[in-house]
């Protein structure tokens, strides 16, 4: 293990807590920029002295109303400089922090509340209120809400609401009568106290509450650091939810580690042009963003003048041919380096300026498997995208791509002080200085995740290559069999068909059925697109999911998809028979999607009991449904559709290279 | 120089629900208004009072159009007066009615279509801009400070609306519903006293209506502006107004809290349709 850190670094291991690492900053290198935030249309600053000095405000005034060493704090909301400073605050104060992800509804947000035993609530704005002014009569603990935005909360009378703008105000009154007592506490701290509780998204049943010490976090953040060379330079943004441990590694540990800058985004809906003001060199997203992103290059490049996509489709031509190579360090000619250098001049080069991508030394992806044109075609550009494997159990890391080693169907290698093994059923279990410390309130869930010796079961089945690379399969209890014998990886399919820009979501069918079929539900934005440019009007997305052309359009990438299945003696018999394109998107408000958007098979397989039968019903050319639909304000309404279903191209597994279909 | 505050009207914060309806802002005192042989308003008569949410509906043709445009000196009636804050208003011409504190959107989006959301949300600030013409050809001294004052004014604005992503999208590309958001923008930008909204939400689909419903009362509850609308949809009428204006044939049929509109017989017979 390297154990070289970059000599701008300068935070040693013994600053074992997250308040001990702020604390350093802001008196080593107080005026450098430790968080961004965009607000009224501009990039607002403050440096780690800055920070600090907000903290300890907010941490004083904490003090002030009540909040003491083991109280926890639940933060309510979307990436924002305060919020981040009070889950710091807690810390300070010797609590814990408990992130909750900010779309839930209330009720979800009330078994969090409840279950965490939440004190104090420290939320963004009105809507956060609402929803907590909804369920506190049943979080008994909850004694005090904080909220940042005052907007439209002027007229709202309860005793225990405080703005943080009063918080602070506590605050310093509470510092100039205890001007001692806040850094006392800070260092009190030590890195085996729980530093947070995040609650995991909960894919099967509820929620669980992960412990995270500050050890946990912080030696397997700077684990991550030294391998991959990160210093105090580096530009994060912080989009994705707060109760991810994601953004708790990235945007907070590695940010205090490092001590580098983290921005926070404008709104969710000005995401992108954040992006590029921004220009971050550090960057995580989840595949869905890199494909978004993908996606909506390629609807404008088809707008563009002939001229110009034919420069486009030449350069990225080229990119695909070198472009992977040269990042990879491997040997390129002159010829072709110059050709490339070319392409970066006129293409490469605008194009990663326009999406934001001109800094990025390094970028990672996780959470689902990334399509193979989607992986080449970032890397292709010379953009360092990188898949890493991990849990919140770990901590994040448990594999990550090493430079060099990059495979768009592994995971890589065990991250720095992380084991691995493959258990007698399949199933990838993991040893690390980042395993949780337990789930909380729940040892039986405990003892069943992790044993006595430390070892975690990540529930996903996996091998190992001849690399020495991890591969991930599938969840473990998903992976099927169809009834010849066959393997039936669901999510491998779902992944296959997603990576066509035209499908958003997919659900495969096949464990003990004789054949694979499959659920799609089209991408409004991007066969919107492709419906417009034929002149093919729709009224909407019903509408548009039932066109005979949309039809043909997924007909064929389910055909590529089936061609591509049959090329695999392993995998050929998994081959999609049948397909219906689904009247509705699939949504985490009616239950069919986890919060973190990944398919929630079961629910699905019981929802729509009726249409996976009708799928295997050759004889039935339609289906009807009606299912209930949840909207934004969480009245409930009906939705009902004629489904169509469509028969796909089966190939016979083939042991000859197969000519590709359509 | 800082950014004035959004509300022009500070008065301190209501102890409970919106602000309280406050003395008689603006009145209009037996209107009668003819173009050559057609009477499109006779003889109306109301008040607006400051703070509150008031309604005007009426079948096409009433004559809601015109009654705006009178309020804000765009018609002159033949016959009436209009009294602004106790004081007869003689003929004047918009831009002085909206010097004085009254803005409006109008019933078909009037934006200018090729500039982006930001630069209309900076025309409403027009009538306060006071640097000269050479001034802000050059951005230099007072033009530059006017200008970071409006635009961080403007952006306040754009917070409040929730309309950061499409800041600099020009307006021709957005959807209708975020075209009538941009318009209600400009409107707040001059920080009017009386805003006059000429069918806000017309041709809006019912989440676009909820929106819009929010934002108004949102406008009139964080800045207690107050609000004269013309609205077509019982619904969203009788949900957040105070009061409400009915017009007939240039009549003036009812005036009351919705709920004593609603069961007027006179209101019902003529526009509501009932038997």
């Amino acid at each position: 293990m390297s154990t070289q850190v970059h000599p701008s670094i300068t935070t040693t291991r013994a600053m074992d807590t997250l308040p001990k690492l702020l604390h350093h900053h802001a008196h080593t290198r107080p005026a450098h920029p430790a968080m961004r935030e965009k607000d009224y249309g501009i990039w607002q600053t403050w440096s780690w002295k800055q920070v600090y000095d907000e903290v300890l405000l907010l941490a004083g005034g904490l003090a002030a109303l009540g909040f003491r060493r083991g109280h926890t704090l639940a933060i309510v909301g979307d990436n924002r400089p305060q919020l981040y400073w009070s889950m710091v605050a807690a810390q300070v104060l010797g609590g814990t922090p408990v992130p909750v992800y900010q779309d839930s509804v209330a009720s979800e947000m009330q078994f969090v509340l409840e279950h965490a035993e939440a004190h104090f609530a420290v939320v963004e704005d009105q809507e956060q209120v609402d929803k907590l002014l909804e369920v506190i009569d049943r979080c008994p603990s909850l004694g005090t809400i904080l909220y940042e935005d005052p907007r439209g909360l002027r007229d709202y009378q309860q005793p225990f609401l405080h703005s943080l703008d009063a918080l602070r105000e506590k605050g310093r009154e509470f510092i100039a009568c205890h001007p001692t007592f806040l850094e006392q506490e800070l260092q009190q701290g030590k890195g085996s106290d729980i530093g947070v509780m995040l609650y995991t998204s909960g894919t099967t049943g509820k929620p669980k509450g992960v412990m995270l010490s500050f050890d946990n976090v912080l030696i397997t953040a700077r684990n991550n650091v030294e391998m991959e060379g990160l210093t105090a330079d580096e530009e994060v943004l912080a989009y994705l939810p707060m109760a991810w441990v994601g953004d708790h590694l990235f945007s907070m540990a590695q940010a205090y580690v490092c001590g580098f800058t983290v921005s926070c985004p404008e709104s969710g809906e000005t995401l992108l042009t954040d992006l590029r003001e921004l220009g971050p060199t550090y960057f995580f997203a989840p595949p869905r963003i890199y494909e978004n992103i993908l996606t909506t290059v390629m609807i404008r490049m088809e707008d563009a003048s002939r001229a110009k996509q034919w420069m486009f489709k030449a350069a990225l031509e080229l990119a695909r041919k070198v472009g992977v190579r040269i990042l990879d360090g491997e040997a390129v000619s002159a010829v072709e380096r110059l050709k490339y250098w070319l392409g970066a001049l006129l293409v490469y080069g605008p194009l990663k300026n326009v999406l934001g991508f001109s800094r990025i030394r390094l970028a990672y992806t996780a959470g689902e498997a990334i399509g193979p044109e989607i992986f080449s075609f970032y890397r292709a550009l010379g953009i360092n995208i990188k898949q890493i494997y991990g849990s919140t159990e770990a901590s994040v890391f448990i594999c990550v791509q090493p430079n060099g080693q990059v495979f768009s169907d592994t995971v890589g290698l065990p991250a720095p002080g992380v084991e691995i093994r493959i258990a007698e059923s399949g199933e990838v279990m993991f040893r690390s200085p980042g395993v949780f410390h337990a789930y909380f309130k729940q040892p039986d869930k405990t003892a069943e995740e992790k044993t006595a010796d430390g070892w975690v079961h990540t529930g996903d089945a996996g091998l190992f290559d001849e690399r020495g690379h991890l591969k991930i399969i599938d969840r473990a209890k998903d992976l099927g069999r169809l009834t010849n014998g066959g393997m039936f990886p669901p999510k491998y399919l779902e992944n296959k068909l997603k990576f066509f820009p035209f499908i958003k979501e997919a659900v495969a069918f096949g464990d003990q059925r004789d054949h694979a079929c499959a659920f799609v539900n089209i991408d409004l934005e991007a066969v919107g697109n492709w419906a417009e440019r034929r002149g093919l009007p729709y009224s909407g997305f019903q509408d548009l999911a039932a066109r005979d052309e949309v039809y043909e359009l997924i007909r064929d990438c389910v055909n590529q998809v089936n061609a591509d299945l049959a090329r695999d003696p392993l995998l050929s018999s998994c081959q999609i028979h049948r397909f219906l394109l689904l009247h509705k998107q699939l949504d985490a408000d009616d239950g069919e999607l986890t919060r973190t958007r990944k398919v929630r098979r079961r629910f699905i397989a019981e929802r729509y009991a009726e249409q996976i039968e009708a799928l295997y019903d050759r004889s039935r050319p339609s289906v009807h449904v009606s299912t209930e639909v949840t909207f934004e304000d969480g009245r409930k309404g009906k939705v009902e559709a004629d489904l169509r279903l469509a028969d796909a191209e089966v190939h016979p597994a083939a042991t000859a290279p197969l000519r590709k279909a359509g | 120089m800082s950014a004035p505050p959004l509300s022009s009207t500070a008065s301190a914060a209501a102890p409970s629900g919106k602000r309280p309806i406050g003395d008689v802002i603006l009145s209009v005192q037996n209107i009668s208004l003819r173009f050559g042989g057609v009477r499109a308003l006779t003889n109306i008569s109301f008040d607006v009072r400051q703070h509150e949410v008031l309604a005007i509906i009426g079948p096409n043709g009433a004559g809601k159009s015109s009654m705006l445009n009178v309020i804000n000196g765009f018609y002159h009636p033949q016959e009436g007066k209009v009294f602004h804050k106790g004081k007869e208003r003689l003929k004047m011409k918009p831009h002085d009615a909206a010097r004085a504190g009254i803005a409006r959107t109008f019933q078909n989006i009037a934006l200018f279509k090729g500039m982006s959301a930001l630069d209309n949300i900076m025309t409403g600030r027009n009538t306060m801009m006071k640097s000269s013409l050479l001034d802000q050809m050059l951005y230099w001294g007072r033009a530059q400070k006017e200008e970071i004052a409006h635009r961080e004014f403007c952006e306040r604005i754009i917070d409040f609306l929730e309309i950061e992503a499409i800041r600099k999208t020009p307006v021709g590309r957005l959807p209708y519903g975020l075209q009538k958001r941009v318009e209600l923008g400009r409107a707040l930008a001059a920080q009017p006293e009386i805003l006059l909204l000429d069918e806000p939400m017309a041709g809006m689909n019912v989440e676009e209506k909820e929106d819009m419903c929010r934002f108004i009362l949102d406008v009139n509850d964080e800045f207690g502006t107050t609000m004269v609308l013309i609205e077509h949809d019982m619904g969203v009428v009788m949900d957040i107004s105070d009061r409400v204006v009915v017009l007939d044939y240039g009549r003036k049929l009812a005036d009351g809290t919705p709920h004593e509109v609603r069961s007027n017989p006179d209101v019902i017979a003529a526009y509501l349709g009932g038997h």
